[in-house]
């Protein structure tokens, strides 16, 4: 038999993920709202698992174009050439720019498909009630938090580039579609890691004695 | 006797749940500058920073003035053959609207111009009235608004963006930097530092209704 750990979900306590406050629920209340900041109070995120499965297959199904398509596009004399976020790092490899190069590789490759793996390693681990390393694994969503905003590099460089570089028949840059689809992979798996809750994780340790 | 000093104890501590494994655990009172660690994942649940008011405000209002500054200026000037473009980030903003990417445009302008601004204007509304011992209607609304909020301010993400911009395009033409980004690059510490001095457990504590 397993120890029973004192959970505030055991012991009917709710905690405002608002103002943290701790407050005793009342079981033969349908909603309970937190008494100090008036936020709606839950055990667990609403829907934890189907939202974030939502919006990381979402954020899969969007990673695709955001690869294939050009998020820009610079025109110098006449002569246009689109760049993907593959071609973009590539072109800064072949300049020499190496510390750039491995920047933008970190940013926008590394960081968005390990945010999606680790979503999913997540997700799964909660569905198959694993209970393997549950401290790691929260330690990796808290990663995944706080990693995410960095994608976001590649979008504010063609933001700048666009309203620099606007020089007529010389220059031009021009965005592409690929940089909204980029757009919404960073914007949706941020929301993902959002709606995940990393009680469930541990609350696999607690169903095992069952 | 034994009774009193047992009471004595657990005014001292106080039951809390740690939001990321909801182990229900007493936190004992901490002093200026303690933090408080969930026993079983190791989340941080709770830290006493004890800043004054004026502290936190200073901060805010010097991060306002920078803010201001970074975006009313010249962020980066080209001269390439004699032609001179300047651009600040409202800018960027603009020509990617221009483009029809209305999207990017949108997303830029929250997380780089708007939700950094609402940050401290939130936080002023919150703290000015505190630090006269008073609170304006919805503060708690407002303060919770702030924290919602922080995620997406992404000023320091901005500030690595335009640097790889200005070394991407170091050989393609001579760029000069303008107050806009010296204002931007000083006003990422700063807004740290503000978000860094808050306690937000005091501050919710002195949000509570008084009956």
């Amino acid at each position: 038999m397993k120890k029973l750990y004192n959970t505030a979900a055991h012991k009917g306590y709710l905690l405002c993920h608002t103002c943290h406050l701790l407050s005793k629920a009342a079981t033969h209340v349908h909603s309970i709202h937190c008494p100090r900041c008036g936020t709606r109070l839950h055990s667990r995120k609403p829907n934890s698992l189907s939202r974030t499965w939502a919006l990381t297959l979402t954020a899969y199904i969007l990673y695709i174009p955001a690869n294939l398509l050009p998020i820009m596009t610079v025109t110098m004399s006449g002569k246009g050439e689109p760049d993907t976020i593959f071609s973009g790092v590539k072109e800064l490899v072949l300049g020499g720019m190496w510390p750039l190069a491995l920047l933008i590789f970190f940013a926008s490759i590394t960081v968005p498909v390990l945010k999606l793996l680790i979503l999913t390693y997540l997700l799964l681990s909660v569905q198959f009630k694993s209970s393997w390393r549950p401290k790691e694994r929260t330690i990796l969503y808290r990663i995944t938090e706080t990693v995410g905003r960095w994608s976001m590099i590649d979008i504010f460089v063609i933001a700048i580039l666009v309203a620099l570089v606007k020089l007529g028949a010389l220059a031009t840059i021009e965005a592409g579609a690929g940089a909204v689809a980029f757009g919404g992979v960073v914007v949706i798996t941020m929301f993902a890691a959002m709606s995940f809750d990393p009680r469930l994780i541990w609350d696999a340790l607690e169903n095992d004695h069952e | 006797m034994s009774q009193m000093i047992k009471a004595q104890a657990e005014s001292r501590t106080h039951l809390t749940a740690c939001h990321d494994c909801d182990l229900l655990f007493h936190i004992p009172h901490l002093k200026k500058g303690e933090q408080a660690h969930c026993p079983r994942c190791g989340a941080l649940v709770m830290e006493r920073k004890g800043n004054s008011l004026d502290y936190s405000l200073a901060l805010a209002l010097t991060s306002l003035i920078l803010f201001f500054m970074a975006n009313f200026n010249v962020l980066l000037r080209m001269n390439v053959g004699g032609r001179t473009q300047e651009e600040n980030i409202i800018s960027g903003v603009n020509e990617l609207f221009v483009q029809g990417y209305w999207e990017i445009a949108v997303l830029v302008f929250i997380v780089s111009i708007l939700a950094p601004l609402l940050k401290i204007l939130c936080l002023f509304y919150v703290l000015i009235p505190l630090r006269l011992n008073t609170r304006f209607p919805y503060a708690k609304e407002v303060f919770s608004f702030y924290e919602t909020l922080s995620p997406w301010s992404m000023t320091e993400v901005y500030m690595l963006g335009i640097l790889v911009a200005l070394v991407k395009l170091a050989d393609l033409a001579t760029i000069n930097v303008g107050i806009a980004l010296y204002s931007f690059a000083a006003l990422i510490p700063f807004m740290a530092a503000t978000d860094a001095s808050l306690d937000d457990h005091e501050i919710w504590e002195s949000l509570e209704p008084t009956d």
